[in-house]
């Protein structure tokens, strides 16, 4: 249902628009930074940092629109909730840009390639970059079923990276002339990790925004009797 | 719940043939503020009337259910309704004071009532009044001149003055801001604050800004019913209910 107020419709879909669009350029930046590193692709890497200032400029924008839709229409209920998790999730974003423009970093600093048959970072990447897609499909579907998976397969994320350092860490016993690059790598899968985590909250915001339930910092079971709780 | 409460049990309202009130059930708690709010004509004002029986003058209303005060029903026979609203005082949209002084604005229910007589003690319970309701600095000095001649903010403060002054349990505010600019808005909402600690207070407001400011508990009302009551802050937050949440985000009508 519309608000009486048309302006204030138009004032909330052209926020969630940006904020996915900010969305967008992030998982773009997750793809290339992994592919930078991977293919030692120097360009592609400069490029994924330089395209970053767009991501910051975009969470300015985000914060300034809803500090004007909050001033102006002093909302409440759904559109509040909405509201505080848009503020939340462009912190997110941004922090997710960071990262991937880190990993990029991370490619440029090395002079070593990879350990040839390393495709685990690959792999990682694809499922993180994922990860942040399904968050941001919740989000603009406000689909909070989806919104759970992600906050549960957040744990094989986890995983993944755990395995990877382990793996990494042989190569480095293996061969010394091994360790920069490895650590490189590792640098690079446990931004990978972090990712993750931020999608990971916006996941929870995404419940938050749908249920007003807050189920950060509790464990799945937990989380599982909030939601059910609600459905009474 | 305690015996202070106020339990509205199934109350029925009829203007003529037309139904106002369709069986609201509530509870509203000692030293509370609790917020009345849905769009015009959803039944608040009339509900809120019901709690000190200002229906009671409107020809071929009809009243049906209970209104239960300290456990006992308001509108049973054999209640005095002079001293029901001498235990639930009311204050109204546009400020009323009587035309007298500051002084015999609030000095005139307690001398009638017999519960104070002129001399040092009414002197006392005028200070105490006009002092409670936040006006004392300001008039003390004039309590000889007409309570008219003061602003529409103080005006409205010497009417929670007067109602104060005999010492209501409850006291009944339908859009007392309404006619107020917002620094005397401001001070009235602190007010309400304050007396909240001796008073359960009930408002009806438009203003939901207002209801978030200054309620415990809103209760929605639309079309004569009561759709939604909780604390305020799930209220505002979270309502359960699609109707609230359409009225409080501004998706009506």
């Amino acid at each position: 249902m519309q608000h009486t107020m048309k302006r204030f419709d138009e004032e909330m879909i052209e926020l969630k628009e940006h904020v996915l669009s900010m969305g967008g350029l992030v998982e773009r930046a997750i793809g290339h930074a992994v592919k930078a590193m991977l293919n030692q692709d120097e360009k592609l890497a400069l490029k994924t940092i330089e395209r970053d200032r767009a991501i910051n400029a975009l969470e300015v924008q985000c914060d300034e629109m809803t500090r004007d839709i909050l001033v102006r229409r002093q909302p409440a209920a759904g559109d509040l909730r909405f509201l505080l998790a848009i503020m939340k999730v462009v912190t997110d974003l941004e922090r997710i840009g960071d990262l991937a423009a880190s990993i990029a970093k991370g490619m440029i600093q090395s002079e070593e390639s990879p350990p040839r048959n390393f495709s685990n970072l690959d792999t990682m990447g694809e499922k993180v970059q994922k990860q942040v897609q399904r968050a941001l499909d919740a989000f603009s579907r406000s689909d909070a079923d989806l919104a759970m998976s992600v906050i549960q397969k957040d744990v094989k994320i986890d995983k993944l990276y755990k395995r990877m350092y382990r793996e990494l860490l042989t190569y480095m016993m293996e061969d010394a002339r091994n360790i920069t690059s490895s650590i490189i790598l590792s640098d690079a899968a446990k931004h990978l990790e972090r990712i993750s985590a931020h999608a990971t909250n916006i996941a929870e915001m995404v419940i938050y925004m749908e249920y007003g339930h807050d189920i950060r910092h509790v464990d799945h079971e937990a989380a599982t009797k909030i939601l059910e709780g609600k459905e009474d | 719940m305690t015996s202070k409460n106020i339990s509205i049990r199934d109350l029925k309202l009829w203007y003529k043939d037309s139904q106002a009130l369709h069986g609201v059930d509530l509870e509203i708690s000692h030293n509370k503020v609790t917020a009345f709010i849905g769009p015009s004509g959803c039944g608040k004002s009339t509900l809120l009337r019901c709690l000190n029986r200002m229906n009671d003058r409107i020809p071929n209303c009809r009243i049906e259910g209970d209104i239960l005060l300290d456990g006992k029903n308001i509108y049973d026979t054999d209640i005095d309704v002079v001293q029901l609203r001498t235990r639930v005082g009311m204050v109204f949209q546009k400020p009323n004071p009587f035309p007298k002084t500051i002084y015999e604005n609030i000095a005139y229910a307690p001398r009638i009532h017999g519960l104070v007589s002129d001399g040092a003690k009414m002197d006392e319970l005028v200070e105490y009044s006009l002092t409670r309701a936040g006006l004392w600095n300001e008039v003390k000095d004039k309590l000889q001149e007409p309570g008219t001649a003061l602003s529409g903010g103080q005006q409205q403060r010497l009417c929670i003055a007067r109602t104060i002054a005999v010492k209501p349990e409850i006291i009944l505010m339908d859009e007392p801001c309404s006619a107020l600019d917002p620094i005397a808005t401001a001070k009235i909402e602190e007010l309400i604050d304050e007396l909240k600690k001796e008073f359960t207070i009930i408002i009806v407001t438009h203003s939901m800004q207002q209801a978030a400011r200054v309620s415990d508990n809103t209760a929605f009302f639309y079309m004569g019913k009561l759709i939604e009551f909780g604390e305020t802050r799930d209220i505002f937050t979270k309502p359960s209910q699609k109707q609230t949440e359409d009225y409080i985000t501004g998706r009506f009508g």
